[in-house]
């Protein structure tokens, strides 16, 4: 009998069916990683094994009894612990980890009222020794790295009798030693008995551990992979489609490089790679969140810099120490999370559409400095035609557009005016289809720059990008023990 | 004014789409104070007629023409998403400085002028430092800032009031005097009717409306406060910007002062009490002129004269003078209702 056994699990959200008919079934003292790409399914399917979303239809049973949770503590009593991939949430600073650790105790009913620190640190040690970790009781939990933070997570979850435990994209943030003293502990766990749901896109690391992988898309389970596991055809699975199709339109490199890096290094104890983007070329980079998309970019962008390397633009050194002076420079950047990097907040001045469109150009189109005219407005008209934007006009608050054109009014805002090389880190991020097809037909209708795409989701990066990279540990380079066929360091899509 | 820079015009056109109810609601909730306004002003009159003559209006404006600019000064910081505590230690200081250079240095009106409006940005320069580049937080920055200056204002005379004749700490008197011509500022009227202060008020209005609403660095400067990382990544320096905003508070305090000094002709230690609340309020009670839900000058001009007006007519009609501070309370509670809890009209 299976640990846990899913049958023909749906759940919708309005119109969208994020889980359709899913089955799936999870033995005890296995580990079971479970890939997909963005909006597969993979969340929602570990909100409702944790309790914190109920499904539609469907039948789940745990240890042969029926298993349906309504909240995230009676999912951890019924013996089913998720590790978020955050784990700041796990304590508090001023706590310690003694404290971390017994955490969910303090606020079960039952529990004496006065505690004694000694009684916390012998429970403490029990629950670490149990799990077998060495952790130091006393440090406070700020002080943690974010792989110590995941143990004491890891513990405490153990310490409620925990059978299946879910880890949602645990390496994110560790370093590869860390990730190997995970993966040991993991290994040891699972030959105790635990089942473990892995989640993530990491193939190296699914090569390390995992026993089975099962691959979700659309809502369903796509494939399970058993060892030895094949993962370009779990890849191929993710995706939809063939990893090495050809697709029309692809446009080889060609002439001089328009940005070129030389061994660069994001972090100090990262591998140098280098990089060279073309004119009339869209590269993507891909990579699990925290593998250093983002600080890639930031860099280029001057709002962060390379711990070592050398950055060129059209053959002259790039070394901005501001974003004005990389935009001066001639590189724009549509940073990701919009609301945040981009947007005003709603009846703010600037919130309207054509001042969303203006704000990096207000000197240059208003060099008296007063606002008339009316250049921002033609702007966003001529933007709204050409990137078939939805909105009532130029004044439109841009809080009352919908995601997919608000995308569309900050890639127009970095397109009003001409540029050498485009940044644009996540620009899918909550675009619905067909603004995605919109976006990247502007994306690649554009010949006189280059554009570097950083994605956490491969199936945006192959439908937009003429070059595929990998990125991981902060290095542009091959994953260490990288599976055969389609992931190699360079995936010509 | 174009319609590129105006950004209740959508806003508008949704509500016709609603209905002329929702349309209605709209108008009326955008303009409350301005009717409530005009109901205070008639009630005033019809109550004591002498509320509505000439004079008396200048009086009004002549009372909350202080407030006004430093109420700008502190729009100003609230765009940035900032807040300037010390104004109200600033403009006191400023009428020491002031007193301290005519009497004690002998300066003229002039040099005093610029010698004070040159330490109140100065002292904003020094709030920047603080926040910018020191990174304290805003409220605490120009908090420490308040309490160094109230100390530092008592320092040079020994903690006593400066007027003609005072004696110094190392026993020598004082042998300058107020110059007439700086009294003015204080004092005149222009054409016998307008009050200097009062001319003051409307220039540093215009001139912070026009910056704020109309030009490029205004539309940084709010852009700034409403989403600084935004700003930045748009090639924006958000230090520069905060930085002169702080400069704009500080300065204007300081010319705040400068009108004190010359109405009072005398650096008194415990001027400028309430100046800084006063200040805060007519800038909270703008944000619901014209439902803007955000600072503004215009708004805070109206806020402070709204507030001029209620105290000027309630005094007339004998109200005790220690009800005022509750008054000026109900004004900013009933005006923060106003901007924060009444229905927004559905979204398009």
């Amino acid at each position: 009998m299976p640990l846990l056994h899913i049958d023909a699990l749906n759940r919708s959200f309005q119109s969208t069916r994020a889980l359709v008919n899913a089955m799936l079934k999870i033995d005890a003292g296995e580990i079971v990683a479970l890939m997909g790409a963005n909006g597969a399914g993979k969340s929602t399917l570990v909100k409702i094994l944790s309790g914190v979303l109920p499904a539609d239809s469907g039948v789940i049973t745990l240890n042969g009894r029926p298993y349906v949770p309504r909240t995230p503590a009676q999912a951890a009593a019924a013996g089913i612990v998720t590790v978020h991939q955050s784990t700041d949430l796990v304590g508090a600073a001023g706590l310690t980890v003694a404290d971390t650790l017994l955490l969910t105790q303090f606020s079960q009913r039952g529990q004496p009222f006065f505690i004694s620190r000694a009684s916390v640190r012998r429970q403490a040690q029990a629950i670490l020794d149990a799990a077998g970790f060495d952790l130091p009781l006393d440090r406070d939990f700020a002080d943690l790295t974010a792989a110590d933070r995941q143990l004491v997570a890891i513990a405490r979850a153990l310490a409620n009798r925990a059978d299946l435990l879910i880890l949602d994209e645990p390496t994110a943030s560790l370093s590869l030693a860390e990730s190997q003293r995970l993966f040991n502990i993991l290994k040891r766990l699972r030959d105790g008995g635990l089942a473990i749901l892995y989640i993530s896109h990491r193939t190296a690391d699914l090569q390390a551990i995992a026993d089975r992988v099962l691959v979700m898309c659309g809502g369903a389970i796509a494939g399970v992979f058993e060892r030895p596991i094949d993962f370009a055809a779990a890849i191929e699975a993710m995706i939809g489609r063939k990893l090495q199709s050809a697709r029309p339109g692809i446009r080889p490199p060609e002439g001089q490089p328009v940005f070129e890096m030389r061994d660069a290094r994001l972090l100090p104890g990262s591998l140098p790679f280098d990089l060279a983007v073309h004119t009339d070329e869209v590269v993507a980079i891909t990579g699990v969140l925290g593998a250093g998309k983002s600080r890639l970019l930031s860099a280029i962008f001057g709002n962060g810099r390379l711990a070592a390397g050398e950055m060129y633009l059209d053959s002259r050194r790039h070394r901005p120490k501001t974003p004005a002076e990389a935009i001066a420079a001639g590189v724009a950047m549509a940073a990701e999370d919009r609301h945040r990097s981009s947007l005003m907040p709603a009846d703010w001045p600037g919130s309207s559409l054509a001042a969303t469109i203006s704000l990096p150009h207000l000197s240059k189109w208003y060099p008296h400095g007063l606002l008339f005219g009316g250049r921002e407005r033609r702007e966003a008209e001529q933007a709204i035609d050409r990137l078939r934007i939805k909105a009532s006009g130029p004044l439109a608050p841009i809080t009352s557009l919908s995601g997919g054109n608000q995308q569309k009014v900050v890639l127009a805002r970095w397109e009003a005016e001409p540029s050498r090389l485009l940044l644009l880190d996540e620009p899918f991020q909550g675009v619905d289809v067909g603004a995605r097809h919109d976006i990247i037909q502007a994306i690649r209708s554009r010949s006189d720059r280059a554009t570097l795409i950083a994605t956490s989701d491969p199936e945006e990066a192959y439908e937009v990008a003429d070059r595929i990279l990998i990125i991981d540990h902060h290095s542009l380079a091959a994953a260490p023990g990288g599976a055969r066929g389609g992931l190699s360091e360079e995936i010509h899509a | 004014m174009t319609s590129t820079i105006d950004e209740a015009a959508p806003v508008q056109r949704n509500a016709n789409r609603v209905g002329w109810l929702a349309d209605l609601g709209t108008a009326l909730r955008s303009s409350a104070v301005f009717i409530l306004l005009a109901a205070l002003l008639l009630g005033f009159s019809a109550a004591e007629p002498a509320f509505a003559n000439l004079g008396n209006l200048m009086s009004i404006l002549q009372a909350v023409a202080v407030v006004a600019i430093l109420g700008a000064g502190v729009t100003v910081t609230l765009a940035v998403g900032g807040f300037d505590l010390s104004i109200g230690a600033i403009a006191a200081s400023s009428v020491m400085a002031a007193s301290y250079a005519m009497i004690v240095w002998g300066l003229g009106a002039i040099a005093t002028v610029l010698l004070v409006l040159a330490f109140g940005a100065l002292i904003g320069l020094v709030n920047a430092f603080l926040i910018v580049r020191l990174k304290v937080p805003d409220l605490l920055a120009t908090l420490s800032m308040m309490f160094l200056l109230s100390g530092l204002q008592l320092i040079p005379t020994a903690g006593r009031s400066i007027s003609a004749g005072l004696i110094l700490p190392n026993g020598t008197t004082a042998t300058g005097v107020y110059d007439p011509a700086f009294l003015l500022i204080g004092r005149a009227n222009l054409a016998g009717i307008v009050p200097v202060s009062v001319v003051l008020m409307a220039l540093v209005a215009i001139a912070l409306f026009v910056l704020t609403e109309r030009t490029r660095i205004g539309r940084l400067l709010f852009a700034t406060g409403g989403n600084a990382v935004a700003t930045r990544l748009a090639g924006a320096s958000t230090a520069r910007l905060k930085m002169l905003a702080y400069v704009i508070s500080g300065t204007l305090a300081s010319l705040g002062g400068i009108v004190i000094a010359a109405r009072v002709g005398r650096g008194d230690v415990s001027s400028g009490g309430s100046l800084l609340m006063d200040a805060v309020a007519a800038a909270l009670i703008g944000f619901a002129v014209l439902g803007k839900r955000r600072p503004n000058v215009l708004g805070t001009i109206v806020g402070a004269v709204f507030v001029g007006v209620l105290l000027n007519g309630l005094t007339m009609l004998n109200a005790p003078y220690y009800t005022q501070d509750f008054v000026k309370g109900a004004v900013l509670v009933g005006a923060l209702a106003l901007t924060y809890g009444t229905v927004r009209s559905p979204s398009p």
